[in-house]
Order: structure tokens, then sequence, then C-alpha cells
């Protein structure tokens, strides 16, 4: 076990993604993502990797795009405006079945909005953003530990599933410094890309990266082809981490920053002696559908808690499928729910006796 | 305030005094002393021109939030930190001021107070710009929250090889505050 070392979110990230093959970066600055960018600017460089800061998040998504469709791992960064901005990108990647990994820093929003964490682009990063049939994997992670081994993980399942991969982290994970342990450094062996447009040398027919279809029975097909694929992802990655809910007649959903709060406000409820638990998703989408219906076995209700006005309560509802009420709490525009306040929500579903 | 307690620590001052480098020695004394911890600044237009803050969580069990709403320790090097964040202290917490940048005097009665002049301290000791470091001498005697190995270790790890003379400086002032406790 290497030794622990302090670092913020958004560097530890980056290192990460180094050690888990990643030698292009296409970035912008925008806060509370710099960091990651400013670390990839210090470090590709020693590694024989590129730093690129484009003249703008869609150039910088584009880059990805090329980059990845030569078959080497590509990624990029930004936050919430930043990403709306690239959005029109990351449909152009998904359209090409080309893996690529994108980082959201949350902050709130709409439009400009300010530079506190959110978790109000949970929509926009599960239910599209850009246009078409089409999804990205996404990883939440809840941690600073967890955006170092969910960087690899996105990159391992983006190549595995030919398609992007999203970590939507948040202002607080990106900015705060925990104890963290980094992989060991070492060559990765990265998977072969047959597919690759990376030069034929007369030896092969060479390869396409196209999103352009014309014929509307072929396009049909190519997004039927990669739902087939989708399925297969939601039957088999679904991933959620389940806090004290075997028991649970009230059960918590959420992830990323709000899941640590709910989990103090689970923790002081317990000292009570009230049955409450957290189901944490650690897969965005695919959605953890199967822990939650699980819990809904025994649970007398859920309730979403979140850092927007109530997004993923939504994936919530649908996975409960009206077997039981599922409430929701939030704070937004940046404003971070208190274990208090989660708690006071958590009383009054129970009926509380205070 | 026990040193038994978790510690959910707020500092906060202007840019430029340190705020974050004491919090980052708090942070890796936790670490070694093998506690659960975290450290998050404040960012954004808080930090601009006006004043910087630092919550930082030491705790024997895993961090729900890092964010520190009301802290049982708060250390303030200047008066907008102090009127900010004493009303959210904790019953029973422990507030350090720098005196020497504060003249008010708190009046809340169910806290601990220490008023340390410690940028008056540095000065006229040779440690200009080290009031944040005797101010963390002062917060570990009132709480000795690890060992002086484990402290000692989270100094050397938040000064840079290239900056190797500071620490005998940062270990100076440390010992300073510490002696400031009468």
């Amino acid at each position: 076990m290497p030794e622990k070392v302090l670092m913020k979110g958004n560097e530890a990230l980056a290192e990460a993604a180094i050690q888990a093959g990643c030698r292009h970066f296409f970035g912008y600055p925008i806060t509370p993502q710099t960091e990651l960018a400013a670390y990839m600017s210090k470090r590709m460089p020693k590694v024989g990797g590129t730093y690129l800061q484009a003249e703008s998040e869609v150039a910088a998504i584009n880059m990805v795009l090329g980059a990845s469709a030569a078959g080497i791992r590509a990624m990029t960064s930004s936050s919430s405006p930043g990403v709306s901005l690239k959005s029109e990108g990351i449909s152009y990647i998904a359209g090409s079945d080309l893996p690529a990994v994108i980082i959201n820093v949350q902050r709130g929003g709409p439009g400009l909005g300010g530079i506190q964490p959110a978790q109000s682009d949970y929509w926009q990063a599960t239910k599209g953003g850009g246009h078409g049939d089409y999804h990205l994997l996404v990883l939440a992670p809840s941690t600073v530990q967890e955006m170092v081994d969910l960087v690899s993980d996105a990159f391992d399942l983006g190549d595995k599933y030919r398609m992007p991969a999203m970590i939507l982290a948040d202002g607080m994970l990106g900015q705060m410094m925990e104890p963290v342990a980094l992989p060991e450094a070492g060559e990765k062996k990265l998977p072969e890309k047959p597919w690759a447009a990376c030069g034929h040398q007369g030896k092969r027919e060479h390869n396409i990266i196209n999103s352009l279809y014309l014929q509307p029975q072929t396009l049909e097909q190519k997004i039927r082809d990669r739902y087939e694929r989708y399925h297969l992802i939601e039957e088999n990655e679904q991933r959620a981490e389940c806090y004290q809910t075997e028991d649970a007649e009230l059960v918590l959903v959420a992830y990323g920053a709000s899941s640590r709060i709910a989990r103090s406000a689970v923790n002081k409820v317990r000292e009570m002696g009230k049955k409450v638990g957290l189901i944490r998703p650690i897969t965005l989408w695919p959605f953890p559908t199967k822990a939650i219906q699980k819990a809904a076995k025994n649970a007398k209700a859920f309730l979403a808690v979140e850092m927007s006005m109530g997004q993923m309560v939504d994936d919530v509802k649908l996975a409960v499928q009206c077997q039981v009420p599922v409430h929701f709490y939030g704070r937004t525009g940046g404003m971070i729910p208190t274990p208090g306040e989660v708690l006071g929500e958590i009383e009054k579903i129970l009926g509380g006796d205070r | 305030m026990s040193v038994e307690k978790d510690l959910n620590i707020v500092l906060a001052g202007f840019g430029g005094q340190g705020i974050l480098f004491a919090g980052k020695v708090l942070a890796y004394a936790g670490l070694q002393e093998g506690k659960e911890i975290s450290w998050l600044p404040s960012y954004g237009p808080e930090m601009r021109g006006g004043t910087a803050n630092c919550s930082i969580c030491i705790s024997k069990e895993p961090i729900g939030s890092p964010l520190v709403v009301t802290p049982n320790v708060l250390v303030a090097m200047n008066l907008p930190s102090l009127d900010k964040f004493i009303d959210a202290v904790e019953p029973d917490g422990l507030v350090l001021v720098d005196s020497s940048l504060i003249d008010k005097k708190v009046t809340r009665t169910d806290v601990k107070v220490c008023y340390v002049p410690a940028t008056r301290m540095a000065e006229d000791n040779g440690l200009k710009g080290l009031a944040n470091i005797i101010l963390m001498g002062r917060l570990y005697e009132e709480l000795p929250f690890c060992s002086e190995k484990n402290l000692d270790a989270g100094l050397q790890k938040c000064i840079p090889a290239r900056k190797a003379d500071m620490l005998e400086k940062n270990r100076q002032a440390f010992e300073l505050g510490r002696a400031s406790k009468e």
C-alpha cells in the first residue's frame, strides 16, 4: 500500500489519469476545476504526454475526439458552463463510438451561475446534454480517493464499450484535500484498438471514424446496435454502495458530495435507534436500479438528497415504480446542505417525535 | 472543549496570512496520527481581496461534510473573520484571536477565548509572516490532538525541500505559540 498523501481532488484525479495511461489532455481553465488542468500542464511534459490549452472548450473536446480516434487515451475537464459548450463534441464522440473521459467538476448554474459546488448537471450528464440517442457512462466519486479510483475505471469502461465516460464531481470534491493513496507508477497495459485511425501502412483497409449516416436505415441500425451495448451495460455495470440498508425503513439516496452529508445524517438517526440507510449510486448511468429495487422491498419510503432542485430523484422514482413514496430534499446554487437539515427532513418523513 | 472530541476547525484571515498553509500543517499532523482528516479552502470571490478561510476536520470516524459550519475551534486572524464566524462556534469551543490585529474582545461567555498577539510576536522574534504558525502552536498547547513527533512531521511534509531553511523558523514560531499559554 503506497503512503497516503494529502492532495486536492482535482490534482489527485489528474495524477490518477496519467497513471491510467492518459497521455493527451486538452483543457480550458474554469473554476473550480482549474487545478486539474494546471497539474496536467506541469506533469504531462514529464511523462512524454501532451498538455494543450485549447482556445475554447469546444476546441478542447474536438481535440479529444481526434486523439481518441487515433486510439490514444485522451481526456478533457471543465466545470458546468464549460461542459455545456463541450456537449456538441460529446455527442459526436458518442456518435463515432469513441472512448474518451470528460471530467465535470460541477458548479452552480444555469448560465454562468456561480462557482460554488453543485449537482445540478445530473440531467445533462445522464440524459444527454448533446443531441441524439446516446448515453455516457457517468461515474460519481464521493471522496478524493474515489476521484482517483474511478478515473481509471472510466478509461477502462470507455475502451471496453467504445463510448465516452464522464466523472461527475463537484467543486467540493475538486477543492478539498483528503488523504489519498495514488496508484503505483508503472506502465499500464492498454487494450488493443484495431478500429483506430492511426495509419495502416498499407497492411489493412483504412479505418473510418465518422458520425454521419445519411441513410436512415443505416443510422437506425447503428443506433440499435449501440443500444444493445447500452442494455448490456445497464445489466452489468451498475454500481452502488449500500450503507445500513438491510433493515432500513427509510432509504436515503445520494451521490457525490451530498452522499457524505446524507451519511452523517444516517449515523445520527441510527444513534437515535431509527432504521435509516443510504444508497450511494457510484454509477449514475447506468443508474443502480437493482440496488434501489432491492431496498424498495422492505423500505417504507425513500429520500433523495441532492445539491440541485431535484434531478436524480426522477431516476429513483423510476426505479421505485410507485411502490412507496419518494421524497426529495435539496439545496442548490452552490449551497451545501448540512447534516442537520437532512436530519430534519428524515424526522419529518418518519413522523419525528422531537 | 476536550481533545478527545473530533476537531472541526475554521481558520480565517486575510489572503497572504498563511491560513491555508496552517490548515495543511494541522491536516498532515492529523494524518500522521492516523486520524481521518479533510481540508477545504474557501475559493473564489471570498478570497479575492477579502477573507480567506479553511475548514479542517480531524476525526476518528470517516468525515461527512468537510465544510465546517459550526466549528469547535476558530482561529481568527482579522476582524471580519472574527465577526463572521464567532456566532457559529459551538458552546464550549475554543477561539484563538490574533490580538495584535484585532482590538475587539469576544463578548460570548460560553467559549474559551485565547488572545495571542501573534503578528507582533512574529515581528519581535524575526519570524515575520509566521503568525499563523504561532497560533497553531497555541492551538496545539490548548488541544494536543497528536504527538509532538507527528506534529513536527506535519510541518516537514508542508515545507518543500527547496525551502528547508524555513523549517527551523516554523519550529521556533510553533514553540513561541506553545509558550504563550501562561
